[in-house]
């Protein structure tokens, strides 16, 4: 390149990359260019170096790289003429940000321009440190601004002023050098000075409450009167605007005397009468003068209680609410926020007002609306304010619907006054906007309906209506279907009428066609058909009229190219047509969700959520949500009162049933609540009598399943005998013709947790039992351990016992009594007999 | 405070951006894209402002650019409004009904003025005739500074061109051959400065 060419001039760069007729094009454009510059830059051309720069910032405003040109800008800083200075320190605060380490070297020639003799070099550098000062800088420099506060010209000080502030945010221990020099600002008369003096003085009570106690006893009066003498002021045509002498000064004065009246009576006594003259003298029908009253509310609400300012400003607010000006609606939703915390009546009265701005075409003030309604509602005005949301949300957009369902929902579960009104509610938002609504919402809303027996029939008629009439919600889909799945039965034979209901005849086929709908529908996801398949094996048992449907359609899923649907299909294939006998158990109804669980494992992710709309809800500490348990208890866990609600993913409610989860059972969580009198529980009897559970003994034949496997690992291992702590009766635990099992129970000392036991197992028939096994489960607040058996062959006749110990903790000690499953296999004359039942009658606290 | 301001044309164009907060080089672009979507998409009636991780944005637009400032949640958003307009009123004064080619052209200008009006995300003056008389008086430094040179470049070229017509009319003390390299330097040198300004 020719060292005399001068490229091209910045006027001819910025046309030619104007003239671009593609991206591409511009590209190669700029890249000539930067080519050129950086040629200059390793050539060390001084001449064109601002130019240079001027084009790099262009460059760099069009999204282009240009750090290479950081080091000219401090070239240009360094040298001698205003004119390069100007350029350099212009790309300074351009090109580089107070995180970059290049910015270091700059603060020499900062600190020389600070000192320079001309006062708009000072005024560059002060600009250049108060817009991208490091704390570093500001530490190196403090002294110097401190000293430019006091400079003879005006428009030095206002730099300085502002260049202060950035200080002091970066580096607070230095607000107290600053504090004298701020107060003596504000007594100037210049407006640029007092404007910056009065915003310092307001950045300086924010980062030190030294400066505020200073301020707030030697300042107030000042103030009080500097803004009454603005607000008097006669017309001044260089700082009026609409007819008011420098609304920016009067906003600043205010937020400044709000900082000072804060918290402190006799400040706010002392500004009353000014923010009452503000309030009331200045007009409202421009947009400068709407500022100042907005800011002056603000004032007024934040200052210590003064009734009739109050009523002053909320009047204010309730006029700028019906405003036809957009803004000064949003500005009025913004103020009123802030005021709900100091009188929430006042606000209340405004309700059908906000109500409106609900459905504002503007996206903004939507926003601002729903966050106001949010926080208007309480018990008493939940159900209209509800009703209102979730006819918005019919009207509302795509993108709103999110945020307003988001919003509805907890509302609905935070303030629900009864069961079948936060069913109809959640029913509402799943028919209109089911697709925004959370997995968690949706899960609790199942928990909800599971655990209000009485509404089982209502929910399940209800759903399968909101159905039919909208396929396309994928929430509504789902929670539809597992309640057909659960509660089919109460679908077609119309169980627990309730008064408000139509009478709806669904035969066992509609159900059965409303699952398949939701299998075959296009949009339906992985999860919720998944869902469906369990629904329909459920149906399975209790519609046996379409059995063989059902299984066509399970069989249809078999070869699905989804891996879990496939699963599920041949598994679900191989109950319905091998294992009729476990069939009915396998499929019984869910046992009641538990709410606290539910809620507590909710309140780990979701701090804000509240839990689901029983009477009673509890907050329940972290770390019992989800007490570990054996393995084997997921398996044999059917109907247990105390199971656990199913977690986050509708896949978990299979998991739950079929224990799936073979996860090594961890240790308890460590919490243990505190004892607390169960009534219920005190019942239990004490002395052993045995209260037997009604599941049939009868031995069924189970051959060895796959299903049996999972209960291997079980296998014998040293025994071990561990005999101490307060003594229990012995108690029968199970009796059957045939069978007796004698539990002689312990307690570890000193962990009241653990409770020993020992299962003495006596044969009540002349045959010899051989293979005997003994498999127990627990509900999951419990977790077992058993020991192997001392022998696996039981004499006839009471001729011998097996003896079997194991080791139960129980998580939630002092709350929840034992209770525990159990099943016996064995065989007599090579032929398999299984027993089961449940042993219910533990002495309580245990 | 403001945090930072934006000038975005219609076509999502940025005509000038100024941080007070530090945002990196990969954040601003991110930046501005958010919000031109943002801001862009919104129709004419509506109010003018924005809220965007928090904070809140203000925008107004003045015939194809939009000015945006973005502020913390307690600031006065009607203020900013008047902020924006102050500015808008201070450059159509330098400018003289200011158009968006003056701000491309220009755009360093541009910044001068909004160094003049903003420090720290704060106002600094309230009179526009101040602003309009500090950039002014800055703007006639760089005058003078460019006519010094500018004069001395006029010194430079006076000698060069008498030297040459002199070596033309076969006039000088020198040796031709190396009193023609002499003049050709001093030719060189005089482009260059003339080049320069």
């Amino acid at each position: 390149m020719n060292p005399f060419s001068s490229g091209t001039r910045l006027r001819d760069m910025i046309r030619a990359i104007r003239s671009c007729k593609t991206a591409a094009e511009e590209r190669a454009v700029v890249r000539k260019e930067c080519a050129a510059i950086r040629a200059a830059i390793s050539e060390n051309d001084q001449d064109y170096r601002h130019r240079n720069l001027a084009k790099l910032m262009f460059i760099h405003m069009l999204g282009y790289p240009t750090h290479f040109g950081q080091m000219e800008c401090l070239k240009l800083i360094a040298s001698s003429g205003f004119p390069e200075k100007r350029i350099g320190y212009l790309g300074l605060m351009l090109l580089l940000d107070e995180r970059q380490e290049v910015l270091m070297l700059v603060t020499n020639s900062l600190k020389q321009d600070l000192n320079h003799s001309n006062q708009y070099i000072i005024g560059l550098a002060l600009c250049a440190l108060g817009n991208i000062c490091s704390a570093e800088m500001a530490r190196d420099l403090a002294p110097e601004v401190e000293r430019l506060l006091q400079f003879r010209d005006p428009n030095i000080r206002k730099k300085a002023a502002l260049c202060s502030i950035r200080i002091i945010k970066k580096v607070p221990d230095l607000a107290e050098n600053f504090i004298n020099p701020a107060a003596s600002l504000l007594r100037e008369k210049h407006h640029g000075v007092l404007i910056t003096g009065v915003q310092l003085c307001t950045d300086l009570c924010k980062v030190s409450s030294e400066a505020l106690e200073y301020f707030r006893e030697k300042c107030t009066e000042g103030l009080v009167k500097t803004l009454k003498d603005m607000a008097n002021s006669p017309y001044a045509p260089e700082y009026d605007i609409a007819g008011i002498t420098d609304p920016f000064l009067h906003i600043r004065l205010l937020k400044l005397l709000r900082i000072l009246g804060q918290g402190d009576a006799d400040a706010s006594d002392c500004m009353n009468d000014i923010l009452a003259q503000v309030a009331t003298k200045i007009e409202s029908n421009k947009n400068a003068g709407n500022a100042i009253l907005y800011e002056c509310v603000g004032t007024i609400m934040s200052i210590e209680d003064n009734g009739g300012l109050r009523v002053l400003a909320i009047n204010i607010l309730g006029r700028f609410l019906s405003n036809r000006d957009n803004n000064i609606r949003y500005v009025a939703l913004n103020m009123l926020m802030k005021a709900i915390t100091v009188d929430a009546q006042a606000v209340q009265r405004h309700r059908a007002t906000i109500l409106e701005c609900v459905k504002d075409s503007d996206a903004s003030i939507r926003k601002k609306a729903l966050d106001l309604v949010y926080l208007l509602v309480n018990e008493s005005n939940v159900k209209p304010l509800t009703k209102e949301l979730i006819e918005s949300l019919e009207a509302s957009d795509q993108e709103f619907k999110g945020v307003l369902t988001a919003k509805i929902c907890s509302l609905v579960e935070k303030f629900s006054p009864e069961k079948i009104w936060y069913i109809d509610q959640m029913l509402k938002v799943l028919s209109e906007a089911g697709n925004f609504v959370k997995d968690e919402v949706w899960h609790a809303l199942i928990v909800v309906i599971s655990n209000a027996s009485d509404l089982h029939g209502y929910s399940v008629r209800a759903l399968y209506r909101a159905f039919q009439t909208s396929t396309e919600q994928e929430t509504l889909v789902r929670v539809a279907v597992w309640c057909i799945g659960e509660y089919g039965d109460m679908l077609v034979n119309n169980v627990g009428m309730l008064d408000i209901e139509e009478p709806i005849t669904v035969t066992e086929s509609d159900a059965v066609d409303a699952l398949e709908v939701s299998i075959k529908r296009l949009n339906s996801d992985l999860t919720t058909k998944a869902m469906a398949l369990i629904a329909l094996l459920k149906l399975s048992s209790r519609f046996p009229s379409c059995s063989e449907r059902i299984k066509d359609i399970i069989l249809q899923n078999k070869r699905s190219f989804v891996l879990e649907l496939q699963q599920r299909s041949i598994e679900f294939n191989c109950i319905l047509q091998k294992h009729q006998n476990i069939r009915s158990a396998l499929v019984e109804r869910m046992p009641v969700l538990d709410e606290a669980t539910f809620s507590g494992r909710r309140a780990g992710s979701l701090p804000t959520s509240v839990s689901t709309s029983t009477g009673t809800a509890r907050n329940l500490p972290n770390g019992i949500a989800k007490p570990a348990a054996a393995p084997v208890a997921d398996l044999l866990d059917l109907s247990s009162s105390d199971a656990p609600a199913p977690s986050s993913s509708g896949g978990d409610f299979l998991q739950d049933l079929l224990g799936v989860d073979l996860s090594p059972a961890s240790a308890p969580p460590g919490t243990s609540q505190p004892p607390k009198a169960d009534d219920k529980a005190s019942l239990v009897n004490l002395n052993g009598l045995a209260s037997l559970t009604s599941l049939s003994p009868n031995a069924t034949s189970a051959s060895p399943a796959p299903m049996m496997d999972l209960l291997d690992g079980f296998g014998p291992s040293p025994q071990k005998k561990e005999e101490n702590g307060p003594a229990y009766p012995s108690l029968v635990a199970y009796e059957s013709s045939t069978l007796r099992m004698t539990f002689n129970i312990s307690k570890q000392p000193g962990n009241p947790q653990i409770t020993l036991i020992q299962a003495i197992f006596t044969n009540l028939s002349p045959n010899v039992y051989n293979d005997f096994l003994f498999q127990a489960a627990v509900p999951k607040f419990l977790q077992l351990h058993l020991d192997p058996a001392s022998s696996n062959t039981l004499p006839a006749s009471g001729n011998g016992s097996i003896i079997q110990s194991m080791k139960v903790t129980n998580s939630q000690h002092g709350k929840k009594s034992l209770v525990m499953r159990i099943r016996i296999a064995y065989k007599i004359n090579n032929k398999d007999v299984l027993e089961e039942g449940q042993v219910s009658n533990f002495p309580r606290d245990l | 405070m403001i945090h930072f301001v934006l000038l975005i044309s219609r076509q999502g164009k940025v005509r000038l951006t100024k941080w007070y907060s530090p945002y990196s080089q990969k954040e601003r672009t991110k930046v501005i894209r958010e919000l031109s979507g943002l801001i862009l998409t919104r129709g004419p009636k509506l109010c003018n402002f924005v809220e965007w991780r928090g904070l809140r944005v203000v925008y107004k637009r003045y015939a194809s650019l939009y000015f945006c400032m973005c502020i913390d949640e307690d600031d006065n958003e009607l203020e900013i409004l008047e902020i924006i307009h102050h500015y808008v009123e201070v450059l159509d004064r330098y400018f003289g009904s200011v158009c968006e080619l003056d701000l491309i052209y220009n755009f360093h200008k541009a910044y001068f003025i909004l160094d003049e009006l903003l420090i720290a995300g704060e106002l600094q003056e309230p009179s526009k005739r101040t602003v309009a008389r500090l950039v002014a008086a800055q703007d006639s430094l760089v005058e003078t500074a460019k006519e010094q040179t500018s004069s001395i470049t006029n010194i430079i070229a006076q000698v060069a061109n008498f030297t040459i017509k002199m070596l033309h009319k076969g006039y000088g003390p020198w040796g031709s051959n190396a009193l023609h390299l002499e003049s050709l330097f001093l030719v060189d040198v005089c482009t260059r400065l003339v080049d320069q300004h």
